[in-house]
């Protein structure tokens, strides 16, 4: 399938500042494409760019097989939900859905009819009357959303649209969002900091750093199989080991020595061979907890440690176990409630084991960084 | 009912000064129009329509006119010069931004009457302003700058700017200047942007500067007297001549009452139709 929207090694570079790498991007048509990273990552530059609102050093951008790059942004097939949403404050929210309308000229009577599709869809027609400032957060989130979907843009540009929002309507708005996408099928670039949002709606994920792409995935792909260290890291919770290979097993799978913890195995996805330097990266998820000694196989690696902390959470238990110098992360869930009668406690000694599977190597930044591609 | 009580409190010593310096005088200044003038400048006994009537100069109508038109016209363009002025200051980097707010104060750092009289020397025959316009033949020998309307048009403008840019750079530092991005990002274009968000956004200042620039203008008198000459003059030469030439303070009363008309009519016209759509708190907000 030919790539809907593309940029082709787009850059910016603010003083001495790289924002943005040349970073070539494809988007198929309909998907929700997001792109995670930390604040000052180069990810707002990105959208800007891509908005209009930027324009790039170097690079094309191509919508639909056109090249959008040197027209202004009123002049692109595309818009923009802004993080504070930017409402015009002097308008009723009919007027501010209907605001692009009406700036492309339509008559009054196509204006009035679809504006109150929109509120329809957003679920606002009660409200429509009043200014922004008397509606709450989510309603203006939503009438933002309507606002700039009901230009029917090739692309809808997000911009953290749900930071400003606690955490029960976040929720609630991803959900509503996702319902939009279904209606309306329009592409949408999502930029956000918050990984819970990207791997909640996307399709794909960008993970950006320091100006650059470090790896563009399905969700699970970037959570199970990170390409560097920063994405494993960036992306929820993971234990991070370094060492080096000592031996192939049977092909796909090779013997770590790991510093301070000793020699494990780990699935061979690499195809790496004695001498390379790794990380080995494991989910707090993916251990299992025993006091006694699990019955070892070729592929499960068991460990022991002493239980130094530990964090109920309800439906998981949060420990931290002490191993050679090490400490672990690990994340027990709580499925049987009544037949756990006795649950493992502070400074206890316990056993860690992992299937070898469930380790994920990665090379030294650079080495991999076109891996993992999902 | 008791934080209406603090409210009243808190306005008296404000409310009382308005009422004994302000209202009191204004009404009575209005009397005054309707007493007989004193036969040595004073104020004579009883009450006579007999000043009113004597408004009826035919010279009146025309200064009155210009007066209107004059003070429109430089109150129109101190906004006009002032709201890409106050745009540019609210977008710019902090430590230019005030040097350029100081350059805006610098000039109420010298007289008002010095710099009036300097742009007499300015627009004067052999000034400056003709010389150079006369190198780029934009001006034949005879013009004269001088002692018209338009003397008084410029410089007053000249004066008015800083008042005109000051509330409105005051407004636009408080818009959000990415509600522009959205319009552009909706398809406005520049302007459409500007016009459509930019100025709705800055009504509170606009406002302020309106008043600010409209009413003092309308009472100018040092401006037309020393830049525009016994052909142009304004309401507030008509006021000081009645009141140092001809001692009749009736007279000038009137003239003044008038002038204060045209200010408070249109605004109790205009807080009479807010009052009636029910749009109370808005109006509030904006006066």
């Amino acid at each position: 399938m030919a790539a809907f929207i593309e940029l082709k090694g787009v850059a910016k570079r603010f003083g001495a500042l790289e924002a943005v790498k040349p970073t070539d991007l494809a988007l198929q048509k309909g998907e929700i494409f997001s792109i995670l990273g930390p604040s000052g990552c180069g990810k707002t530059t990105l959208l800007r760019m891509v908005a209009g609102f930027v324009e790039p050093d170097q690079g094309r951008i191509i919508v639909n097989g056109e090249d959008i790059t040197d027209r202004p942004p009123n002049k692109r097939p595309i818009n923009t939900v802004f993080q504070n949403y930017a409402l015009f404050p002097h308008l009723s929210i009919r007027d501010n859905i209907g605001f692009g309308l009406k700036m492309a000229g339509r008559p009054r009577d196509v204006i009035t009819r679809e504006v109150d599709e929109m509120l329809e869809l957003i679920r606002m027609a009660d409200h429509a009357h009043k200014r922004p400032a008397l509606v709450s957060g989510g309603q203006k989130q939503r009438a933002a959303i309507a606002r700039a979907l009901i230009n029917q843009p090739q692309l809808l540009l997000l911009d953290e649209p749900l930071a400003a929002l606690d955490l029960k309507l976040r929720q609630h708005m991803l959900l509503e969002l996702d319902r939009i996408h279904d209606e309306v099928e329009i592409t949408f670039l999502y930029v956000t900091h918050d990984q819970g949002e990207a791997m909640g709606l996307s399709d794909r994920i960008a993970v950006m750093n320091e100006g650059s792409i470090e790896q563009i995935g399905t969700p699970a792909a970037i959570y199970e199989t990170p390409a560097t260290r920063f994405v494993a890291d960036f992306i929820g919770d993971t234990n991070i080991l370094d060492g080096d290979v000592t031996a192939r097993i049977n092909g796909n799978y090779v013997r770590l020595e790991l510093d301070d913890f000793g020699p494990v195995v780990a699935w061979n996805d690499k195809g790496l061979g004695p001498g390379d330097a790794v990380h080995l990266s494991i989910r707090p998820e993916k251990f299992t907890l025993t006091r006694e000694p699990p019955g070892a196989t070729a592929e499960r690696n068991a460990i022991q440690g002493r239980v130094e902390d530990l964090i109920y959470l309800g439906s998981q238990t949060k420990f931290r176990v002490g191993v050679g110098g090490r400490r672990i992360t690990v994340l027990q869930q709580h499925a049987r409630f009544q037949l756990d009668t006795k649950p493992i406690r502070w400074d206890e000694t316990v056993w860690l084991s992992w299937h070898a599977d469930d380790g994920y190597m990665i090379l030294e930044r650079g080495a991999a960084a076109e891996g993992g591609q999902g | 009912m008791v934080r209406r009580w603090h409210e009243w409190l808190l306005t008296l010593p404000s409310l009382t000064w308005l009422v004994v310096f302000f209202l009191i005088p204004s009404l009575l200044v209005f009397a005054i129009s309707f007493r007989p003038a004193g036969p040595y400048g004073g104020i004579g006994e009883g009450w006579t329509l007999e000043t009113w009537q004597g408004l009826a100069n035919p010279n009146y109508p025309e200064i009155v006119w210009r007066t209107v038109w004059l003070s429109v016209l430089t109150t129109v363009l101190c906004i006009a010069f002032g709201l890409p002025v106050a745009y540019a200051l609210a977008r710019m980097e902090g430590p230019w931004r005030n040097r350029l707010l100081l350059l805006i104060i610098l000039p109420f750092w010298t007289n008002f009457l010095i710099r009036i009289f300097a742009w007499r020397t300015l627009l004067h025959p052999e000034g400056l302003v003709k010389d150079v316009l006369l190198l780029f033949r934009l001006a034949s020998p005879e013009t004269q700058l001088l002692y018209n309307s338009w003397a008084i048009l410029l410089v007053l403008v000249y004066s008015f700017l800083p008042f005109s840019i000051l509330p409105l750079y005051a407004a636009a530092e408080k818009f959000d200047f990415s509600l522009l991005d959205a319009a552009r990002d909706l398809g406005a274009s520049r302007w459409r942007a500007f016009v459509s968000v930019f100025i709705p956004g800055v009504s509170a200042g606009l406002l302020t500067a309106f008043l600010i620039v409209f009413i003092p203008v309308l009472g100018s008198y040092a401006i037309p007297d020393i830049v525009g000459g016994p052909t142009s003059e304004m309401i507030g030469n008509k006021i000081a001549q009645r009141v140092f030439n001809d001692r009749n303070l009736p007279h000038a009363s009137a003239l003044s009452s008038i002038l204060a008309l045209i200010v408070i009519l249109p605004m109790l016209a205009v807080l009479v139709r807010r009052r009636r759509r029910g749009d109370g708190a808005a109006g509030g907000r904006a006066a």
